[in-house]
């Protein structure tokens, strides 16, 4: 075992717990970490010696995620996202509270950009600048991101029952 | 003095540990005071506490063969390795410990890979503090009775107090072609060492008590007939030696 070895290895569990918490499923998952890693080693090299391991391996992995859920929405027999998440927004009340009990649940009505912020800090406690450099984002889309998320997260786990779907636009 | 006012932008961060301790004081103030931003700064807790609760077991799964890829040996490491071997030599002669690190290892794979492996578990496992077992070291006669039925032989935990270790927990994981245990345990200073054991799976034969440097792991090992055992941790030789010694009188060799 290398040092290039010992470094990768060792975010292994956080890696498979994000993209479990990410994907929604679990052979999702495994296939993203699998991916994740194979890039991690071939660009090993590009790694800034001394900087957050962690951080830079979550980036691999959110770029090759952004990628796929991309190929997926651009396929034809695919829905679009916007009529996916509508669809998902507009199931009858009793089926979808029984569903958001389930915080796994919860976090597949997100969108995909908030569950990633949301995930990302809330989970894997992430700083806000590292979750915007992870993302490519700025910090404040970071931070609004985090806020509508977990607003919406909260609303839905909690007893009241879901309020109506907000529109996904940022600032 | 005027204060920039508590947005929920403020919560967040505050939730998140995110705010320096000036604005963390006003932040908290503003709570006492305030008994809605108080209760909303409990929910998002209880949201990130939920989302451990849910996502947490993943850190304890076996790590699957296939996501570990370990690069080949430079002719560096081979030379390093002899190093070691001379230096421990030297050192652990007067104990009168014998070794024979490099013989034993080379030509027989699975037998190579066995501290290799035991490494790998300690790079993987250990690395995370509130997740790093999957059975705890309250359940202790379980975790004995578990993996013996599953490694097949009896399987006896060292007690590593002298040294200043405790057992913190263990874990069933794959080994080449059958199961392996794997136990963890740490000091009052939060130091730990993995103890890597398998049964009938470690390759051609004895290898007596040797040391193999995991690139910032060290790992003492030996097998015992059927029976390997390996012990890995990121400490000071000297300190892990002094543990190695202990497994092995416990275990026997």
């Amino acid at each position: 075992m290398q040092e290039k070895d010992r470094l990768i290895i060792e975010q292994i569990p956080r890696l498979r717990r994000y993209a479990r918490a990410l994907t929604g499923n679990a052979n999702a998952a495994e296939d993203l970490v699998q991916d994740c890693l194979e890039r991690s080693w071939n660009k090993f090299h590009l790694w800034q010696r001394g900087s957050n391991m962690r951080a830079w391996m979550f980036t691999i992995m959110h770029n090759i995620h952004v990628n796929q859920v991309r190929k997926a929405i651009s396929r034809p027999t695919v829905v679009s996202l916007a009529e996916w998440t509508d669809d998902r927004g507009v199931k009858p009340v009793q089926e979808k509270r029984v569903e958001v009990r389930n915080v796994g649940a919860a976090l597949e009505l997100l969108p995909e950009e908030q569950r990633a912020v949301v995930l990302l800090i809330g989970l894997e406690e992430l700083s806000y600048l590292e979750v915007a450099k992870v993302l490519d984002i700025p910090i404040g889309t970071v931070m609004s991101r985090l806020s509508r998320g977990r607003e919406r997260l909260r609303q839905m786990l909690s007893d009241v029952g879901v309020e109506p779907k907000e529109t996904v636009t940022e600032t | 003095m005027t204060q920039t006012p508590i947005t929920d932008i403020d919560l967040h961060a505050y939730v998140d540990g995110q705010v320096d301790a000036t604005r963390r004081a006003e932040i908290e103030a503003h709570l006492a005071a305030n008994q809605a931003a108080a209760a909303t700064v409990r929910e998002y807790r209880r949201l990130n506490r939920r989302l451990h609760e849910e996502f947490d077991d993943v850190l304890n799964e076996p790590v699957p063969h296939a996501m570990i890829r370990v690069s080949r040996r430079q002719p560096f490491d081979v030379i390093r390795r002899i190093a070691a071997v001379l230096v421990l030599v030297v050192v652990g002669g007067a104990g009168g410990w014998v070794l024979n690190d490099l013989s034993a290892a080379q030509g027989d794979p699975v037998a190579a890979a066995f501290p290799e492996r035991a490494g790998i578990v300690h790079a993987i496992y250990s690395a995370e503090r509130r997740h790093a077992v999957e059975v705890a070291s309250d359940e202790r006669p379980h975790l004995v009775a578990w993996l013996t039925n599953r490694l097949g032989t009896d399987v006896k935990l060292p007690d590593l107090t002298e040294a200043g270790f405790q057992l913190v927990g263990g874990r069933l994981l794959p080994g080449e072609s059958k199961p392996a245990a794997h136990f963890l345990y740490e000091d009052v200073e939060g130091r730990r060492v993995t103890l890597y054991m398998r049964h009938g799976d470690t390759g051609r034969g004895d290898t007596r008590f040797s040391f193999a440097d995991e690139n910032g792991v060290g790992v003492y090992y030996w097998i015992n007939g059927q029976t390997g055992y390996a012990l890995a941790a990121s400490l000071e030789r000297e300190d892990l030696l002094k543990v190695a010694k202990i497994v092995y009188h416990q275990l026997g060799g």
